[in-house]
């Protein structure tokens, strides 16, 4: 039988001033079940709270309702209380008596019926209320980082610093990512791979992470402090144990002409290769796509050269299992390339190049050794044309958003390239100069003033081949529109930036959100920018949107410490508020009736499958099953269930079927 | 006779439109009593089932609120709600019940004058449409029936 207590709290007059609390406690105590109904002035004062413990203690009660306040204020207050004084804290609910009624109406008859009502609809809410234990989960304490860029990189370290054990995996033969192609960074014009390079040793160093590199997620199970991922380590056809890095079977290998991807096809490599001289590891990969012997069945030179016989021709691709407690994605961008672009050539013009590109011809360790020569006579270009926004900021390219870096790197550009060729002449057609951050605008005024790059607001429409120079059509928006052509003898795109090739994919072997244009989507835009929506998965870098270094390096650290935080427990506790799927004996096991039509509505992929099986392995029922860890508790599929076999805790059928009928039973207003 | 004061029943969310009403708490706004606000996690967890039940009971209205398209705590309950809403709605019409009578909306956390007006204007609208009696006879009838066939 229920033992229900109600306390009305007159809040001051904050309550009092509109309802007529006496008479709401005095008609509590009439209500079916209410053993103990009080009023007092400030219930979530010191005295107010001993009131209601000792009124537990005193009457046994098995339930409370506190008529007072919004319980997004004061129910955490109410629900320690109760626990102090022995009462499960789940069997406490509040009555909104505040913000519900004496502040929103005027003191009439109404308001306290009103009152009455809401504290009786919450008494036979509690009366269904069940005593929950917060659910444990254990945690691994270690983390798998994808994605070895500048982001990856940062996240790992810290989350190594802060002496826990990491897992870095990488698609590519060697991490460094896109940072590690630049040539110098804005807006101080440091050199790149010598800030990067350090890390990057760093990371093979430390005594906490084990990189994978050429490996891939493959699929993930599990939740929260307790995840399963499954990864494929692509077969290198070499022994990493034996292979010293000496290199001599990548000089001789005799396949040379293969487009270096490293180089973004502006140099080649061999089929067996380093990506470039300071990859970690420093050690080759065979591309089984062009080596010789793959293709054709005979060669074996590099196994002959090999002085440690470290060459594998039958490895085969190794797929493993890891635990870890949480996920930090750092899968980072890709670019469009010039062959996105009919109006500017498709990509057949030879110097028609994208921003990268011209990063490889400006880097010291690039094609060119630092020179800006054009990739298709090698001749140094005296006139240049940068063109920003090239997709970016275009509904009709299907890229509404700005791709956020392109601003700040083609003024660089333009500045490398006048450091280089003092008598060229760069020109920039932009649609507007976004330059907010640290030192950003004065780096792009000094691009203008003192290196004199000739800023044309305007877009270029067309571009085309003319007796050997390329003509640049645009317009000039600030002399009225005016038609503008320079012939340049090369132009560099500053094409959109774009999620990277795979993201989709990998947002669905992790159940992470993405948006229309494939970057992961955060929990929430403001407050939680490197947590996903699936708890225990973190963000960090330009996977989630177009990032300069800068920021790309603070949510790598954020993500971080999101970690560091999570594994600062052995054990995580959580709201035991979530669905549960019936269960009863055999042979019916339980009400539902195995249609999954549940699985789908899932925002958290909380739902799984479970089989009955006989002795001897035959199927007898399969159910849903609900995994405490991954439910948030929001009741979509409860709602969706046509056999009625899911259940929330906190706002379960009976409580609210009953909330709806009482309200109603008695004349409202 | 008394002036016809309706019994409306809302059905919100805890995450924007319950702390919307919050809201127009603590801004002291003021709105007609008439309405008696049901908690729930999400939209989605809303069995529309539940809203007959409402009309069984004798409400004569109904407010279902969330959070505004892509702003759902819980990612997309709200979308599972509005596509339960198109549906049920249908439903409703088809059975002759006023399906005028439950106001859908969306009301965000910071939007306490919306819900103040929202509720003011669903005790309008439902003053003029007058008491609503027809589900809730049905509803005493079945069970009737029920009893007597037992």
């Amino acid at each position: 039988m229920a033992r229900i207590g109600v306390f009305v709290c007159h809040c001051g007059e904050n309550i009092s001033a509109t309802v007529d609390c006496d008479r709401v406690a005095e008609n509590a105590s009439g209500l079916p079940g209410v053993v103990h109904s009080v009023d007092y002035k400030y219930m979530c004062s010191d005295p107010g709270q001993t009131l209601i413990k000792e009124a537990i203690k005193e009457h046994k009660l098995t339930g409370v309702v506190v008529a007072a306040c919004s319980p997004r204020m004061h129910e955490p207050t109410f629900r320690k209380a109760c626990a102090e004084a022995g009462l499960n804290p789940f069997l406490c609910e509040m009555a909104n008596v505040r913000e519900h009624c004496s502040w929103v109406h005027e003191k009439t008859e109404s308001t306290t019926q009103k009152a009455k009502d809401v504290v009786r609809l919450l008494v036979e809410k509690v009366k269904r209320n069940e005593a929950l234990q917060p659910i444990k989960v254990p945690v691994t304490k270690k983390a798998v980082v994808i994605g070895g860029g500048v982001a990856g990189i940062q996240a790992s370290l810290d989350i190594a610093n802060g002496g826990h054990q990491v897992l870095l995996v990488e698609r590519e033969p060697s991490i460094g990512g896109h940072m590690s192609q630049l040539s110098e960074t804005f807006p101080t014009l440091d050199c790149s791979q010598c800030i990067l390079t350090p890390r990057m040793v760093e990371v093979a160093q430390h005594p906490n992470i084990t990189l994978w590199s050429y490996s891939e997620v493959i699929g993930l199970d599990g939740f929260i402090g307790n995840f399963t991922v499954k990864i494929r380590k692509k077969a290198k056809s070499i022994d990493e144990h034996l292979c010293t890095g000496c290199g001599l079977c990548t000089q001789k290998c005799p396949v040379r002409k293969i487009p270096s991807e490293f180089e973004q096809g502006l140099g080649t490599r061999p089929a067996i290769y380093t990506p470039f001289p300071q990859a970690v590891p420093n050690k080759p990969v065979i591309d089984k796509l062009n080596c010789t012997y793959y293709l054709k069945g005979r060669c074996k030179l590099c196994e002959r050269v090999c002085p440690t016989q470290a060459i594998r021709f039958d490895q085969p691709d190794e797929i493993v299992e890891v635990q870890a407690g949480a996920i930090v994605l750092a899968t980072g961008y890709d670019i469009k390339r010039t062959d996105f672009f009919p109006e500017y050539g498709y990509g057949k013009y030879k110097d028609v190049i994208d921003g990268l590109q011209f990063e490889r011809l400006a880097s010291a360790s690039g094609p060119t050794g630092g020179m800006i020569r054009r990739p298709s006579d090698g001749q140094i270009p005296k006139n240049i044309v940068f063109v920003a926004c090239a997709g970016s900021r275009d509904p009709a390219k299907g890229i509404e958003y700005c791709s956020k870096i392109c601003c700040m790197y083609t003024a660089k550009h333009a500045m490398l390239y006048k450091h280089k060729v003092h008598d060229g002449t760069p020109y920039v057609f932009y649609m507007d100069i976004r330059a907010a951050g640290k030192d950003y605008d004065e780096f792009t005024r000094r691009a203008i003033e003192v290196d004199r790059t000739k800023y044309i607001r305007g877009r270029v429409s067309r571009i085309y081949e003319k007796e050997g120079k390329l003509v640049v059509v645009g317009a000039d928006t600030l002399l009225g529109g005016q038609k503008v052509e320079i012939e340049a003898d090369m132009v560099v795109l500053a094409t959109a930036s774009v999620a990277n090739p795979g993201s989709e994919e990998l947002a669905q072997i992790v159940h992470v959100s993405y948006d229309r244009y494939k970057f992961f989507a955060e929990a929430h835009p403001k407050l939680k920018p490197v947590e996903t929506n699936t708890a225990g998965i973190f963000l960090a870098g330009a996977c989630q949107a177009p990032k300069d270094i800068p920021e790309s390096v603070s949510a790598a650290s954020g993500a971080a410490a999101k970690v560091l935080g999570l594994f600062a427990n052995d054990e995580l506790t959580r709201e035991p508020l979530v669905a549960v799927v019936n269960r009863m004996a055999p042979p019916l096991f339980s009400t539902c009736i195995g249609c999954f039509l549940c699985q789908p509505v899932c925002p958290y992929n909380a739902i799984e499958r479970e089989e009955f099986k006989t002795r001897d392995g035959k199927l007898l029922k399969a159910v849903a099953r609900i995994n405490p860890g991954l439910c948030q508790g929001c009741g979509t599929c409860v709602a969706l269930c046509r056999s009625k076999s899911i259940d929330l805790y906190g706002y379960s059928n009976k409580q609210i079927y009953t909330e709806v009928s009482a309200l109603l039973d008695e004349a409202l207003v | 006779m008394d002036q016809f004061e309706p019994k409306i029943v809302a059905f919100v969310c805890n995450w924007c439109t319950y702390a919307g009403a919050d809201l127009t708490g603590t801004s002291r706004l003021k709105y007609a009593h008439n309405v008696r606000i049901i908690r729930f996690p999400c939209t989605g967890r809303i069995d529309f089932l539940l809203l007959q039940q409402a009309f069984a009971k004798g409400a004569d209205g109904i407010i279902v609120s969330g959070c505004h398209p892509n702003d759902c705590h819980y990612t997309s309950g709200n979308f599972h709600a509005r596509r339960r809403w198109m549906v049920f709605r249908q439903m409703l019409e088809n059975m002759g019940v006023e399906a005028e009578r439950i106001v859908f909306s969306w009301v965000s956390a910071a939007e306490g004058a919306k819900w103040a007006d929202l509720v003011n204007e669903t005790v309008e609208s439902i003053k003029k449409l007058g008491p609503y009696h027809k589900y809730q006879d049905m509803a005493k009838s079945l069970e009737e029936w029920e009893v007597t066939h037992e």
